[in-house]
């Protein structure tokens, strides 16, 4: 009963959003606002439905309703609940599902809000929202329904939304269960984030359609939406992390980002969403890069879409399972058509996005976003052509090929060095007008103890170059960062004869966002101390041990002392645990559990590692294989992957900067609006 | 359902692949292999990492955890046992399972493009932003202050011109 009220909430949500799309565009090309109100109420109505389809789904999967294919496929009855209930987007009907209520719930945000003065963006935000829905919900509708059941139809078993004549309905005694990978916290929490990341961005780009349909197109599209993409930057951030994390912990290859096509898919709309959150600037500061802000946007968009597609079409396996998913040529349809109507616009409205000032210096700030932007970019095709050249390779030469990480690490690493260059640079630079001198007059002191810090890192520490380079450009952003804070709060301290830290805390809660970003600029640098230490200096070594036999490694004694192994019926799962003991340098540290779960349902292992965690390393050890039946020996394998913590905490730093940029304003008051340039026209007219 | 057939269909290749493994190595059984000197894990390692197996997307063979990877990993063992290079043992398996089992494609062919491209498209990017930020700041260079004041009353009063034309 709970499967046709869903699928019937569904078809009914569905119909309603497609209403409000049509009374949408004849609501603003008809002048009506009565019908635009129409549209309004309609979307508004769409959430609370959509709701009401996904509790029913979350209860059919509480409850193991079995008989439901999505069910059977991501459920088994072992599972704790709260496991049952993210199993909502274990699976591709029903991650589209989320997806769908995701956009509803944000649509809703949206229109709820008063619009006064924005009124004719409107019609539009709902059009284009109501299509990116109708795309999802149409998906969910005819080609992947969390609702198909199963019916025994002349002895053979298939699924149905509603019974064939003649059919009995099917219910499996337990289920497939879930991927024993996506039963981690991490991944619990992970795809919805970035879920809500990919999602939040339809929201800015719904506005900025909106500007170029109504020809409005000044900066208010971007006011209005810069902690939309403030917001949907924080969450994709965090999801990638996320993921980073869960790897590390739980797929057990001793690393947390792999050049996986389908981690990039998620990255790539993150580097867009990147270099949009600083152009945006420049457009709200200088009037400049108009265009480019419209093309940022649409790509995302794209990209966003792209990136499900990637993981939900089945195109990374192979170009030809695509062609045999129902969803994958629809998909790519749609983002095709979502490029070209969106170019189409885009062109049409080109006059109307001149620049309004001109770009006076190479090194004024301006240009430097530029710069970032065009570094951005940069790795971004690298990303993209790395995930579609294999499918091209596949679909020219029938031969398919791998691109694993040497090719996106050697072609990207240059990029982002030379992020981390621009990352020291520009926050020294004027808007409008810097040169050489204004800039060496602002840095040279932290050039400077950079320099000399690296040199005692090389007596020190390393030889290696890449490292050295590294830790130069760290040194450099973090010093000319925290001497930013100092300056101005020195300053500040001396205008108003403030104590320091009321100074420093008053200057930051003034500018939130320009400060907001130098924390996160800080927290980078911090996690690309991680990235580096184990990028560069991660070492590893394997052996078979014999019990009370040693493994050795940059100075630590692994020892096997016991292995158990032994089965959970309740959860379906043969744990084998290795206990082995750890010395530093001789000294008795503790004790590592690595483990290796087998999940009886999925035949699938989890290697599950043994990691000690210091601010020097990680001793991160793997149990790889064991005597079956008198666990005497036991094979491990040891990483030690060097200041890698730092990547964790670079991420907590990280957040907490997004949260200070982004969190909602007490007094809505409007800023300075580009007043010198207003003043500047006033006077010339 | 989809699950499960490719779930089959991943476990049939991966006791295709065990089959043809254990198939290579009846035939690899020669004297040699009982020689004492056994290859050490962080040897076949150091080659595995450079492989994938074409099941297992994206898992490097040195951590990746099936059974058929250990077979692999078994069998790099046996030729390295027998004495045979890194490249002589690469090239087997390039051989046997085609290019995707390397961690990039060979630099040849069609496989060029791969690497090429990118390269090229980011030198048009460079290009193109250097040239308009040349032209941006041009004007500036070329005349005094005056002028680009100049230049921003005339773009305001075209502008209003238009807009005036427009209102009429």
């Amino acid at each position: 009963m709970f499967a046709e009220f869903g699928y019937g909430i569904l078809l009914v949500s569905f119909l309603v959003t497609v209403y409000s799309l049509i009374a949408a565009v004849y609501g603003a090309t008809g002048k009506s606002a009565a019908l635009v109100e129409s549209a309004r109420r309609g979307m508004l109505l769409v959430f609370p439905l959509l709701t009401l389809a996904a509790g029913a789904l979350v209860y059919l999967l509480v409850t193991s309703h079995f008989e439901v294919a999505f069910v059977y496929e991501v459920t088994s009855r072992s599972m704790p609940t709260y496991l049952k209930v993210t199993a909502w987007w274990g699976g591709q009907a029903g991650s589209l599902l989320f997806w769908a209520w995701l956009l509803a719930a944000f649509t809703s945000a949206v229109t709820i809000r008063k619009w006064e003065r924005d009124i004719e963006f409107l019609p539009w935000v709902i059009v284009v929202n109501a299509i990116t829905l109708i795309f999802f919900l149409g998906m969910v509708v005819f080609y992947e329904n969390p609702f198909t059941r199963f019916w025994v139809v002349g002895g053979n078993v298939e699924p149905h939304m509603f019974a064939p004549a003649g059919a009995t309905l099917f219910a499996a005694p337990d289920g497939n269960g879930l991927n024993p990978l996506l039963r981690h916290p991490g991944m619990v929490i992970h795809p919805p984030m970035l879920y809500l990341g990919f999602v939040s961005y339809v929201i800015p780009f719904s506005f900025a359609i909106a500007a170029l349909i109504t020809g409005r197109t000044d900066d208010r599209w971007i006011r209005l939406t810069r902690r939309w993409s403030l917001w949907a930057w924080l969450f994709l951030s965090f999801g990638l992390v996320l993921g980073g994390r869960w790897a590390y912990d739980v797929l057990g290859w001793g690393g947390y980002w792999g050049w996986d096509p389908v981690e990039i898919a998620a990255f790539m709309p993150w580097l867009t969403g990147t270099a949009f959150l600083h152009s945006v600037m420049i457009q709200e500061k200088r009037g400049l890069f108009k265009h480019w802000n419209m093309i940022l946007v649409i790509l995302t968009y794209a990209l966003v879409v792209f990136g499900t597609f990637l993981t939900r079409s089945g195109v990374l396996s192979s170009v030809h399972a695509f062609a045999n998913s129902p969803i994958g040529p629809f998909f790519m349809g749609y983002v095709a058509l979502t490029l070209v109507i969106s170019t189409a616009l885009l062109i049409w409205r080109w006059p109307l996005l001149q620049s309004e000032t001109e770009m006076k210096s190479m090194l004024s700030r301006e240009a430097l976003f530029l710069l970032n932007n065009l570094l951005f970019m940069s790795i971004l095709v690298v990303c993209f052509w790395g995930v579609v050249s294999p499918l091209a390779s596949e679909l020219f030469t029938n031969q398919k090929v791998t691109l694993g990480p040497p090719f996106y690490e050697r072609a990207t690493a240059p990029l982002f060095a030379a992020l981390m260059f621009l990352m020291g640079v520009a926050p020294l630079s004027a808007w409008g007008h810097s040169t050489v001198t204004t800039l060496g007059r602002a840095m040279w002191k932290s050039a400077l103890a950079a320099v000399i810090l690296t040199v005692v890192l090389f007596i020190t520490y390393t030889q290696n170059y890449i490292a050295l380079i590294g830790f130069f450009l760290i040194a450099l952003v973090l010093l000319v960062t925290l001497q930013e804070f100092w300056r101005a709060a020195r300053a500040r301290q001396r205008a108003q004869g403030e104590n320091f830290f009321v100074a420093l805390s008053r200057l930051m809660g003034r500018n939130r966002r320009r400060y907001g970003g130098y924390i996160i600029h800080i927290s980078m640098m911090l996690m690309a101390i991680g990235i580096l230490g184990i990028e560069v200096f991660q070492t590893e070594t394997q052996g078979a041990l014999k019990q009370g036999e040693e493994l050795t490694l940059e100075g630590y004694t692994v020892q096997y002392r016991e292995l158990a192994s032994w089965p959970d019926e309740a959860d379906g799962v043969n744990y084998t645990r290795a206990v082995v003991d750890v010395y530093e340098n001789g000294v008795y540290l503790g004790e590592l559990t690595p483990r290796i779960d087998y999940y009886f349902d999925s035949q699938q292992n989890m290697t599950i590692p043994g990691n000690r965690s210091t601010l020097k390393d990680d001793l991160y050890i793997l149990l790889v294989d064991w005597e079956p039946v008198s666990n005497a020996g036991a094979t491990f394998k040891i990483f030690v992957n060097p200041l890698v913590n730092w990547l964790w905490i670079g991420s907590l730093l990280f957040l907490i900067g997004i949260l200070f940029a982004a969190w909602p304003d007490r007094d809505p008051a409007e800023e300075p609006v580009r007043a010198s340039r207003k003043v500047r026209q006033g006077v010339s007219a | 359902m989809k699950v499960n057939f490719t779930q089959k269909s991943l476990r049939a290749t991966h006791y295709a692949i065990l089959f043809l493994i254990l198939l290579g190595s009846l035939f690899a059984a020669s004297p040699a292999f009982a020689q004492e000197n056994v290859p050490t894990d962080d040897e076949v390692n150091a080659i595995a990492r450079k492989l994938y197996c074409p099941v297992c997307e994206s898992t490097p063979l040195d951590v990746c955890p099936t059974q058929a990877c250990h077979e692999w990993r078994e069998l790099i063992r046996t030729m390295l046992a027998e004495g045979k290079t890194e490249e002589e043992i690469t090239q087997h398996f390039v051989d046997q399972y085609g290019a995707r089992v390397l961690a990039e494609p060979p630099k040849e062919g069609f496989f060029w493009l791969i690497y090429l491209l990118p390269p090229a498209v980011i030198l048009i990017g460079v290009v193109v932003v250097f040239r308009s930020l040349k032209q941006w700041t041009k004007p500036k260079a070329a005349a005094p202050v005056q002028s680009a004041a100049q230049v921003q009353k005339d773009d305001y009063v075209s502008r209003l011109e238009e807009e005036l034309k427009k209102k009429k």
